[in-house]
Order: structure tokens, then C-alpha cells, then sequence
């Protein structure tokens, strides 16, 4: 099934969609860039009166005496040549180095996290969904109810407390000392676990829907009539339907990690984009939180493209021209 | 009743067959019955019923004032002065604050969802029903606001104007329409197509009788589960904002915003994360139940 289903690549679905996304990463860079020039107040603002002298000086090296027209036409120059320009508050860094401090972290976390989420939530799924509404069905439905009602803010911090500040069992946050230094078990699993939950939840209620749904399809009374055996039946003819719906969900899943990386970032204090995204939206770092928004918007938009279009092979009942 | 010409009725049966459909169970009494079968959903109702009156009324009658500062910083629980969930860095009463926490997060909820439902149910209506070139225009202009970071631009937002409750509950609500219109035109679009509709028509059933007894009550219930399960949604989105210290100022407080300050003082005195946090998880919790209860309920062929 799916060496035929990728000789397929939708190639004209592939251009239209790109050159949707070009127009719309240009509203977005219109619309921050307009938003954060709306600001009232400078950005160099600070507790003290700077001598005018010094202020006129500062602004003339971050560009921002020259008319707005031609600082939005240098900025989308910049972005296009992927400089995000000089950083507002970290001072001698440029958002660019700030980025490629942070994006790093940030994607092991989502990586990991949407490892785990998939595999442990098609996993609950299938298991709920070949046994509809007994005992462990309930189960799994119970926990999954759980992992959607219970926000990441509250799991993680309690997590701390019982397994690090309790157990001792995990590092309380950071990227850890050595010989725990990176991306090690005992600084990662919390994170990756508390942003993981929700998705797991989501994920194995649509795989529970979808499997019962598939369960019942005609192409699997046929599978039985032939007299397979019921798990070669769901290996070979249930699981690749049933899998389909969870392609589609791929995108909003791996925006909502984004989105989450955000605040498991801040609670277990690892220096990924999110948290400068956060301290830079605290601080009124404006090309920080720009550049951010930037390069998260430009993620979500690939990652969807390269959902639909993963999608688009592997269902061969859809048919983009 | 009015009489029936025999030669129209030969049998005599239409007055019964009458009766029987307009007093028989409607859909909606065949919904309610469901409804009020799943013990879930209906203990959820008692208690969100019950947490709606302690934060409306709550604050009223509390001894203590949320925005009172005394003394008495970081007291644990206790039955003297009536602190029974303890006070925070400012010595302000716990059990005042996270009342007021709790009516500020349900009041978002709320009121950031009657936004998203005006919005999208407009939005999705028009394109449902006027179909062809501008529905196609119309949905893609929200298929390419669904790729936005829409969190983000809040973020932004928040960062560069001045905080305040009515900002967040219009950002909010602006994000979550988008679901809203795809579902109302999804079901204009199926339901305009309907034979049930085709044969309403056919006996002759006036256009307002369509509209508002085949067309109305069919989007209603989809719509109904949505801006339930969108009530959680938003309360979240406003505590992620609150717990990154976006939220709503000083004093006025929210649930996300008693989580934040309790993470922080979790070491030596758990209950102050612990506290507002089961109090929003409870509510998250029934929210989710009755929307699913109500889409089980409204859609039996689930489950």
C-alpha cells in the first residue's frame, strides 16, 4: 500500500500550496511589523531618561529614523536574506543568534514530544477501539478525558513536585549539569512527557473513533468472509484506514506542541525559543518576539503543507488536480 | 383539529397519524432523554452549576475581600480568621481570590465564546448558504488564517498595547471562530442538499417552516456541542496567557494566574498551586463531559 500510494506526489497541489504560503508569510511579517511600530512608547524605553543625543544615536543604528516605508521595505529584505536584524534588549546578539540558540531545544522537545504522543496514542486508541465500551475502553476514554481537561501548566508543576522534588527520580529543570548535560533522560522526560499528555489524549480518541468506525467498514466483512485471521484482519486491512484520519491531524498537533513548547519551556526553565519568545513579549524585545513569530509561523505553515500533502498520497480516495 | 374532507382521507387515519407525530417525542425530547441518562454529563451540570454560583455570588458574601492586604502573608489553611485556603505574598485571602479567579476565567469562557459564535456562525452561515465562487473565497480565507500562529499574534498583541480584560476576550474569541464557520457551513451546505428538505418543500411547507423547523435545528446541535467544548478551550487559552504573565492585572486575578504564583511557591506550600489548580482542572473537566454528553446525546450514532 504505501510504496504505490508514494509514486503519487500531487505536484500541482504542491505548487498552488506554496504559492498560497508565500502571500500569507508576507501578511504575517505586514502585520507584526505594522502591530509592533503601533506600540505606544519606544523601544528603548526604560526606567531612566536616556540624553537625547545618545537616544538619537541608538535609533540611527537600529534603523529606526528613516521613513516607515523604508524600514519595512529593509526589514522584509532582512527576513528574506534571513536576518532578523539586532536584538532590542540582548544587547551585541542578534535575533538571528538568539534563534539559533533556541529553535535547537525547541525542536528535540517537539520531536520527542510528538514521538511519544503518536506512538502512545495510536496505541491507546487502537487498544480502546477493539474493545468498545468495556472496562478498559472506559479506561483509556477516563485518562484521555483527563490529559485534554488538565492543562500542561498544572501536570508539569505537579510532576516536578512528586517525581523530582518528591522521588528525586528527575532533574527539576534545566538542560542539567554533567554528566545529565543536554538532551539527557533525566532532564527531558518530564518536559517531553507533560507536553506529550494532551496530545496523547487527542490523538487516542481520534484513533478510537476512527478504528470503530473502520471496524465496521465493508472492506473488513470481506476480509472476514475470506477467513482471515481477525489479526491480520486489523494489521493488514483495518490499520491502514484507520491510520488515514490521524495524517490530517498531524498539523494542528505539531502547532499545538509549538504552542505548548511555549510554556513547558518557561516551567522547566530550558532555554528554547519559546522562552525567549516569552521573556522578549515580557521585555518588549520587538524584533525577538517579530523574529519569533516568524519562524514559528513559517514551521506551522510547512508542517501543514507537508501534512496534506503526506495526506493527499496516502488516500487514494482524495484527488487534488 | 380541524375536519378532514373523506374523499381526502379515506381511511380516516391522518387525524391519528396528526396526534401521534405532534405529540409524540421530538428530537429534542429524545436528545434530553439521552442526555440525562449519562451520569457523566449530568453530574457535571450539578457541579459547573454549583461552581457558576460560588463565583457569582461567592465573592458577595465572602468575610474577606480579594483585594484586601493584611499582615498575615503566606498563612497556611486555617479556620482562624476564616482563612481557610490560606493567603498569599500579600496576606489577600486564597479562598476570595481564587473565587474571583474562578469568575474571571468563566466569564471569558463565556463571553470570548459568544464572540467566536457571532463571528463564525455568521461567517459560515453566509458561505454555506450563498454557496459557489464567494463561499470558495470565503473558506479559503480561512483555511489560510487556520495556518496562523494565532496564540502568537495574541502575544504580540498583548505586548504592544496596553493590558486589559476586554483585549483578551476579543483576541480570543477572534481565534476560535475559525472552527465555528467551517462546522456552520459544513452543515448549511449538507442540509440545504437534504431530501428531507427537497420533500418539506414538496408538501408544500412555507420557506420560514424550513428554515426554522428542518434547517435551524440541524445546525443548532452541532453548534451547541461546539461552543460547549470551545467554553474549555478558551479558559485555557486565557490561563496560558495568565501563566506566562500576559493575563488580566493586578489585583483582579484568574485561575491561570493563582496557578502561576502557586508553581512558584510549590516547595514549601503546595496547596497554593494545588488549590486553583483542581479547581480549574474540575471545571475544564465538566465542561468537556457535558460536550461530549451533549454530542453523544445529539448524534446517536456515535459511541
Amino acid at each position: 500500500m504505501f510504496q504505490r500510494a508514494f509514486g503519487r506526489i500531487p505536484w500541482g497541489y504542491t505548487l498552488r500550496r506554496l504559492l498560497i504560503a508565500i502571500p500569507t508569510m508576507l501578511a504575517i511579517i505586514t502585520v507584526a511589523f505594522l502591530m509592533m511600530r503601533a506600540a505606544p512608547g519606544g523601544p528603548f524605553d526604560g526606567e531612566r531618561r536616556l540624553p537625547p543625543a545618545t537616544e538619537a544615536a541608538i535609533a540611527a543604528k537600529f534603523g529606526l529614523d528613516k521613513p516607515l516605508h523604508e524600514q519595512y521595505f529593509n526589514y522584509v529584505g532582512g527576513v528574506l536574506q534571513g536576518d532578523f536584524g539586532p536584538s532590542y534588549k540582548t544587547l551585541g546578539k542578534s535575533v538571528n543568534d538568539l534563534i539559533a540558540d533556541g529553535l535547537p531545544i525547541s525542536m528535540t522537545i517537539g520531536a520527542l514530544t510528538m514521538l511519544v504522543a503518536l506512538t502512545v496514542g495510536t496505541s491507546l486508541g487502537i487498544f480502546a477501539g477493539l474493545r468498545q465500551n468495556t472496562a478498559a475502553d472506559y479506561g483509556v476514554m477516563g485518562f484521555a478525558m483527563f490529559g485534554i481537561s488538565v492543562p500542561t501548566f498544572v501536570t508539569g508543576p505537579i510532576l516536578i513536585l512528586l517525581l523530582s522534588l518528591g522521588a528525586g527520580i528527575f532533574a527539576v529543570g534545566g538542560l542539567g549539569t554533567w554528566p545529565n548535560i543536554g538532551m539527557s533522560w533525566h532532564n527531558m522526560t518530564l518536559p517531553v512527557l507533560t507536553l506529550a499528555l494532551p496530545q496523547i489524549a487527542i490523538i487516542s480518541r481520534l484513533m478510537r473513533a476512527s478504528m470503530i468506525e473502520t471496524m465496521r467498514a465493508n472492506h473488513i466483512r470481506t476480509a472476514r468472509a475470506k477467513g482471515l485471521a481477525e489479526r491480520d484482519v486489523i494489521v493488514r486491512h483495518a490499520l491502514p484506514s484507520a491510520l488515514l484520519p490521524l495524517v490530517s491531524y498531524a498539523g494542528p498537533a505539531m502547532a499545538g506542541v509549538m504552542t505548548g513548547s511555549v510554556v513547558i519551556e518557561k516551567i522547566f526553565g530550558l532555554p528554547g525559543l519559546g522562552s525567549y519568545f516569552v521573556d522578549g513579549a515580557l521585555n518588549r524585545d520587538y524584533t525577538l518576539v517579530m523574529g519569533a513569530i516568524i519562524v514559528y509561523a513559517g514551521l506551522i505553515i510547512l508542517l501543514n503543507l507537508v501534512a496534506d500533502i503526506l495526506y493527499a498520497m496516502l488516500d487514494p480516495k482524495v484527488k487534488y488536480d | 383539529m380541524a375536519h378532514i374532507d373523506p374523499i381526502l382521507d379515506p381511511t380516516g387515519r391522518v387525524e391519528a397519524v396528526k396526534t401521534a407525530i405532534t405529540g409524540g417525542r421530538s428530537l429534542w425530547d429524545d436528545a434530553r432523554a439521552r442526555l440525562l441518562r449519562n451520569r457523566a454529563a449530568v453530574v457535571s451540570m450539578w457541579i459547573i452549576g454549583f461552581l457558576v454560583l460560588v463565583a457569582i455570588f461567592g465573592p458577595m458574601v465572602w468575610v474577606h475581600d480579594y483585594r484586601t492586604i493584611s499582615d498575615l502573608r503566606t498563612v497556611n489553611p486555617t479556620f482562624e480568621n476564616w482563612h481557610i485556603f490560606g493567603t498569599d505574598l500579600q496576606g489577600r485571602d486564597l479562598f476570595a481570590r481564587t473565587m474571583i479567579g474562578l469568575r474571571i476565567s468563566l466569564l471569558v469562557g463565556v463571553v470570548a465564546t459568544a464572540v467566536s459564535l457571532v463571528i463564525g456562525v455568521t461567517w459560515g452561515a453566509t458561505a454555506g448558504y450563498l454557496g459557489g465562487r464567494v463561499d470558495n473565497f470565503m473558506m479559503r480565507f480561512v483555511d489560510v488564517l487556520y495556518a496562523l500562529p494565532f496564540i502568537f499574534f495574541v502575544i504580540l498583541l498583548l505586548t504592544v498595547f496596553e493590558r486589559n480584560i476586554v483585549l483578551i476576550f476579543a483576541a480570543i474569541g477572534a481565534i476560535e471562530w475559525l472552527t465555528m464557520s467551517r462546522i456552520v457551513r459544513g452543515q448549511t451546505l449538507a442540509i440545504k442538499g437534504k431530501e428531507f428538505i427537497e420533500a418539506a418543500r414538496a408538501a408544500g411547507v412555507s420557506r420560514r417552516g424550513i428554515i426554522f423547523r428542518h434547517i435551524l435545528p440541524n445546525v443548532i446541535g452541532p453548534v451547541a456541542v461546539y461552543v460547549t467544548l470551545t467554553i474549555p478551550v478558551v479558559i485555557l487559552a486565557e490561563s496560558f496567557l495568565s501563566f506566562l504573565g500576559l493575563g488580566v492585572n493586578e489585583p483582579l486575578t484568574s485561575l491561570g494566574v493563582l496557578i502561576s504564583d502557586g508553581a512558584r511557591m510549590m516547595e514549601d506550600k503546595p496547596w497554593m498551586l494545588l488549590i486553583p489548580a483542581g479547581v480549574m482542572s474540575v471545571a475544564l473537566l465538566c465542561l468537556n463531559f457535558i460536550g461530549d454528553g451533549l454530542r453523544d446525546a445529539l448524534d446517536p450514532k456515535e459511541r
